[in-house]
């Protein structure tokens, strides 16, 4: 069903027209979207036996060991032992590429090494590997700060993105600041606006009844305000990431998380 | 198929009620969701899952649809011996895969 | 349907859709045209016998953020000896495209009749859960339950 079905443009409109201006969220008033679930969902992503990311994270483990592609090599082959080769890798991406003059994301910089060290084919987006192998990855930086890189070439990319947060879009004619930052807590429907940071993903999302990339994600809330959601892989979307993982700077990296 | 996290506590006290947990990996596709093209995707579930300790039946359940995605079951066993718990499932194409795990009772 | 319903005793059918549809039943000879899916499955289940209210109790938290992944906890009032213990416990909704969900079985070994799983809810409805004790007798709890959507979803 479409979200607009489920709430009704109109009643959306009408919700966010009441809605305050609140702008930039300070610092001590950051909350993870765990903090807008129930405590029901709250205790899945808690319990690593209850939480379905880690079935994703443990074919994670599987994909890391496995030998593949031309080269003939694993991951581990090169990088050894996840959990001191990957320790905080994915609390500091999106990250700079020399090679594209680009930011790339993690699953970017993962299709990277399956290309150019494995010599295998890029995993698609969202691929059922792509996510497990994100989770396994996401999983070694659990409890550490988000930590992306000060990189001044970063910059004018990661400023593109805040701009992006800002435009309005969509035939809602709403910009993700609207939501985010000036009226989480408030609910659309029955569900409560988180702050939206992504120091979760890839998350198991009950909706989706899976996992998925923060790209997946954000599509949702552009597909929310009836805009034309970027193709996965958009340089907009590493773009969004890159401001979003300095909006969560500091912020516990949850992976794998649950979200409804 | 699928692959299953058990959750078994590692050393446990004789006659103790002991909690199990077993979330197993799929999709429990339930044939009534429709696809892109007007037609619905194939059901495909689990639709059984059994506990035994050293061969004698603890829990075990028939499934239908409605059970969610990726199986999440939690179960309490009484902790009579060392020995080993077999986990099984069984999907509609009646393949079944099987995971043990040792329960150690002092 | 009130836990406080006068069932102990009654029919099936009154213990579970209450007075007004036993009324029904009585008078009209195409009443059980009318039984809802869920009844009759849990007919199936018990093949007839009278089920007894209390005793079985289903938790789910009142208001769901999804129906996609519910957290159900269903436990029964029993011993669990050999000589005394639960054998099946199914559980059942009104609404989902099939009225089953999941029946489970116990044993003594189990310790305790007790079971923490997760479940589709298509929509607001009633689960019910059914124990089927090792006597040869049936119990039966249930509980109303509100499902919520998320605000946004995947465009399909
Ligand atoms: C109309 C309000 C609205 C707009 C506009 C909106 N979102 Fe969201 N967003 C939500 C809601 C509500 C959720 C919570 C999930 C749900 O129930 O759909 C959410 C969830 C998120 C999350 C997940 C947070 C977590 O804890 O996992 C991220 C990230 C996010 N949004 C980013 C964005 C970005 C980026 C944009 C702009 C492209 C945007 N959102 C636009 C309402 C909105
Ligand atoms: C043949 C050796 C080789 C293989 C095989 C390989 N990598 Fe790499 N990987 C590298 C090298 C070398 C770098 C550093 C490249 C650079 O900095 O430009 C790297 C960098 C990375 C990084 C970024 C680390 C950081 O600190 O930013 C990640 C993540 C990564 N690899 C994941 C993987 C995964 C996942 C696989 C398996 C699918 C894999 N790699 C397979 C050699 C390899």
């Amino acid at each position: 069903m479409n979200p607009a079905a489920r709430i009704g443009g109109l009643a959306l409109i009408a919700m966010l027209g009441a809605f305050a201006a609140r702008a930039q969220i300070a610092d001590a008033d950051r909350k993870s979207g765990a903090a807008f679930m129930s405590a029901q969902t709250q205790e899945m992503q808690r319990d690593d036996g209850a939480n379905p990311g880690m079935l994703a994270a443990l074919d994670g483990e599987s994909l890391w060991n496995a030998r593949t592609g031309g080269a003939g090599k694993s991951c581990a082959d090169c990088h050894g032992e996840a959990q001191t080769g990957m320790k905080g890798v994915a609390a500091r991406y999106p990250a700079f590429n020399e090679a594209s003059a680009a930011p790339i994301d993690l699953q970017g910089r993962i299709n990277l090494c399956r290309q150019d060290q494995q010599k295998a084919t890029p995993l698609a987006p969202e691929s059922r590997d792509l996510l497990a192998l994100s989770a396994f990855i996401g999983l070694q930086s659990r409890g550490m700060p988000t930590a992306p890189p000060d990189d001044p070439r970063l910059t004018p990319f990661r400023e593109r993105g805040r701009a992006l947060w800002s435009q309005r879009m969509g035939q809602l004619n709403f910009s993700c600041a609207q939501c985010h930052d000036d009226n989480w807590g408030k609910h659309l429907g029955s569900a409560p606006i988180p702050q939206a940071h992504a120091n979760a993903y890839p998350i198991y999302r009950l909706e989706w009844q899976g996992m998925g990339l923060l790209q997946r994600r954000l599509r949702n809330c552009m597909s929310g305000v009836r805009a034309q959601a970027f193709p996965y892989g958009a340089q907009e979307f590493v773009e969004l990431e890159l401001f979003l993982a300095e909006r969560a700077r500091g912020m516990p990296v949850e992976t794998p998380g649950v979200r409804p | 198929m699928a692959r299953a996290l058990v959750n078994v506590p590692a050393k446990v006290k004789r006659g103790d009620v002991v909690e199990i947990k077993v979330l197993i990996s799929h999709p429990m596709e339930t044939g009534f969701r429709p696809d892109p093209n007007g037609k619905f995707y194939p059901r495909d579930i689990l639709k059984s899952f059994a506990c035994t300790y050293d061969g004698e039946h603890v829990f075990s359940a028939e499934l239908f649809p409605a059970v969610s995605a990726n199986p999440f079951f939690s179960f309490t066993v009484v902790a009579t011996q060392t020995g080993v718990l077999t986990f099984s499932w069984t999907d509609d194409k009646d393949q079944t895969q099987v995971q043990t795990a040792k329960i150690e009772v002092e | 349907m009130q836990q406080d319903h006068p069932s102990e005793g009654a029919s099936r059918r009154a213990v579970l859709t209450g007075a007004a549809s036993a009324a029904l039943i009585a008078v009209s000879p195409a009443a059980r045209a009318t039984m809802s899916e869920m009844d009759e499955a849990i007919r199936a289940f018990t093949k007839g016998a009278p089920i007894k209210q209390g005793g079985v109790k289903v938790d789910i938290p009142i208001l769901l953020e999804s129906g996609n992944s519910v957290p159900a906890v269903v436990s029964v009032e029993s011993p669990m000896t050999p000589a005394d213990h639960v054998v099946k416990v199914a559980l059942f909704n009104e609404k989902n495209p099939l009225p089953q969900i999941a029946i489970f079985t116990f044993g003594p070994k189990s310790g305790r009749a007790w079971v923490s799983t997760r479940i589709r809810l298509s929509d607001s409805q009633k689960v019910v859960a059914v124990a089927q004790m090792s006597d040869g007798g049936f119990r039966m709890g249930m509980i109303e339950v509100i499902v919520t959507l998320p605000a946004c979803a995947e465009e399909r």
